[in-house]
């Protein structure tokens, strides 16, 4: 903190972001249509609360990354869309009765404390959305793992015998796939997301077709979800003894889609090299299904990316290519390091 | 060295904000996070730390010329632990509930850096008087810091915030209750338990040592810098480098009444770079 000027400069000398000033504004106009089918099938799934959820996000975010801008004196980024992004991500974390005080203290966690702290866009060493999402897990145990069940409710679904909240709560007191099938919602349910947790994460067929878009726009590289997935897949294979039904369970189920394809792709917080990327995303599989399957949460998608996060500076400089990268690599190495 | 110019009273005052033990030299970190979740505790770990500071540093400054350089930490580390014995015995006598609630933070006062810190950079080279008055300004200082802390972490982190009687469980003065049909009830407040869990303890940590950071940048005096030597006291006797390529590794120290060193080690230090801007700027090139 005291080399201020220090690191003003090494700011200002070393290479803009990935996402450069013409860039950024479309790049987050891709990711903000490639979430809309997520938010969609939000709506349908949880009403309009869900709705009103997502706009609250929206709003407290856009607002607080507003005044904290001007409160530090610096030109104002709302332009970039940025701040909708990180709204609408954390939106997708909270479930759908979550009181509005909630989502504008997330909104002023994520934008003020993760994100402006350390210089704003292209700075912050956590994914904001996810970042706020841990803190207020920790902070309201209850009300974020509560929503769910408001959710089954309202379209008038069996929540009977239902001991936890969402799916992968019901995994973790069941063992094999006939467990899981008398208890849990199937998995057609599970791919379409007519079911419980949190509003983003519900519907892997509009998360798919969300980053199908953002790998078509080449806004993504299919690097990170691929290994993260696929790691979870064969963690799980071996876990559950090759009981199909219970790994298609685990990845359809939670917020691994969201999270493998939204989150973990962050250009900020996630490696710019090849090999980094593989490493970025095997590090996430392997603690998400760790915390799955020994943790005593249900969900571990959200702390294995906070914990690669920082990881990603280390990383990056362990799999620098040998002739020195690209241009364009570089690039994004310093601002992800930053 | 710039202490023996100051006055007495100015000894005192240094460690209460300008050279604050937790805020600016940034020592005791790990009984401020893990002690300062509550008001009360905070206080009495404060008291009992200042207590401690207090003796040992007039003992040490006693012994200074007898203590032999080679095997000075043990020594101080005998001295401290034995005052630290004796405030556990009347801590466990007279405010039981206090022992209950510090656990084994109290005897891990022995190894409290604040006082081997004191001990090492101040007591072992001043006289007895200065290094007295040292100790209890920075265990003043120490107080204020950890109470601070925990005012912030209690309110935001269970919602209460009360000041009892050391050790007894008297409510004092009741400053806030949730859901006792007052302001915080009102609003139907929540209690944020990120506070009082171990990352929101380093949150707070963080946030107020920018603070002050921002505070003694605006009036021009020395700052918290992890990776700065010459704001640490323990610069001149440390075996650690902290910066270029040896980072982290401990070297064997000159003999410590050798000044040169230090002059060097101060002029090495400030112009450099962190860890990880120092490996960017090589990219760059």
């Amino acid at each position: 903190m005291a080399e201020d000027n220090r690191v003003k400069k090494l700011t200002v000398s070393s290479s803009p972001h990935v996402r450069s000033s013409e860039t950024t504004t479309g790049v987050m106009l891709d990711v903000i249509i490639a979430l809309a089918p997520a938010g969609i099938a939000a709506i349908i799934v949880f009403g309009l609360r869900a709705l009103a959820v997502m706009l609250v996000s929206v709003a407290s975010c856009v607002l607080a990354e507003y005044l904290s801008r001007k409160a530090m004196k610096k030109e104002n980024t709302i332009g970039d869309l940025s701040a909708v992004v990180t709204g609408l991500l954390l939106a997708y974390n909270l479930p759908s009765n979550i009181p509005f005080w909630i989502v504008i203290l997330g909104a002023v966690i994520a934008i003020v404390v993760v994100k402006q702290m350390f210089g704003g866009i292209g700075q912050n060493f956590l994914n904001p959305a996810l970042a706020a999402r841990v803190i207020l897990m920790t902070s309201f145990p209850g009300r974020m793992a509560a929503g769910a069940f408001v959710g089954l409710n309202q379209h008038g679904w069996n929540v009977d015998g239902l001991t936890s909240a969402t799916p992968l709560g019901l995994v973790k007191v069941a063992h094999a796939s006939a467990d899981i099938q008398a208890t849990a919602p199937t998995l057609h349910q599970l791919f379409l997301g007519t079911t419980s947790g949190c509003l983003g994460e519900v519907s892997a067929l509009a998360l798919l077709i969300g980053g199908l878009y953002l790998i078509i726009r080449k806004v993504i590289s299919p690097i990170i979800p691929c290994v993260y997935i696929g790691t979870v897949a064969i963690f799980m294979m071996f876990a559950t003894g090759f009981d199909w039904y219970a790994v298609a369970y685990e990845l359809l189920s939670g917020g691994l889609f969201l999270g493998a394809i939204f989150m973990a792709t962050d250009y900020t917080t996630s490696p710019i090299t090849k090999w980094g990327k593989v490493i970025f995303a095997l590090g996430c599989g392997i603690i998400t299904c760790i915390i799955r399957i020994w943790g005593s949460l249900p969900e571990g998608v959200s702390f294995s990316i906070i914990i690669m996060n920082v990881f990603v500076p280390y990383i990056e400089s362990q799999t620098k290519p040998t002739p020195f990268g690209t241009k364009k690599e570089k690039k994004g190495k310093e601002a992800a390091e930053k | 060295m710039a202490e023996k110019k100051t006055s007495l009273g100015g000894e005192f005052t240094k460690g209460l904000i300008r050279e604050n033990p937790v805020l600016v030299i940034m020592l005791g970190t790990c009984p401020t996070l893990a002690i300062s979740t509550n008001l009360e505790n905070s206080i009495g770990m404060g008291i009992a730390a200042t207590i401690v500071l207090f003796f040992s540093n007039i003992v040490i400054s006693m012994l200074r010329k007898v203590i032999p350089d080679k095997v000075r930490i043990p020594c101080f580390i005998v001295v401290i632990a034995a005052f630290v014995s004796i405030i556990q015995m009347f801590v466990k006598a007279f405010a039981p509930s206090l022992d209950a609630a510090l656990g084994i933070y109290l005897p891990l006062i022995v190894v409290n850096c604040i006082i081997l810190g004191r001990a090492e950079a101040f007591a072992s080279k001043n006289n007895v008087l200065r290094s007295a008055i040292d100790g209890l300004g920075m265990g003043v200082g120490f107080t204020l810091a950890l109470a601070l802390m925990a005012i912030i972490r209690e309110f935001f982190g269970s919602g209460n915030l009360t000041l009892k009687v050391l050790g007894h469980g008297t409510t004092l003065v009741d400053i806030c209750h949730l859901g006792d049909g007052n302001l915080l009830s009102a609003i139907h407040a929540e209690p944020i338990l990120f506070f009082v869990l171990a990352p929101g303890g380093f949150f707070v940590y963080g946030l107020l040592i920018a603070i002050s950071n921002s505070i003694a940048r605006k009036k021009g005096k020395g700052v918290a810098d992890i990776n700065a030597c010459y704001v640490c006291e323990n610069a001149e006797g440390c075996m650690v480098v902290a910066d270029g390529e040896n980072a982290g590794t401990i070297v064997i120290p000159k003999p410590v009444v050798d000044t040169e060193p230090q002059v060097q080690k101060v002029e090495k230090a400030a112009p450099a770079a962190p860890a990880a801007p120092a490996a960017e700027g090589k990219e760059e090139k």
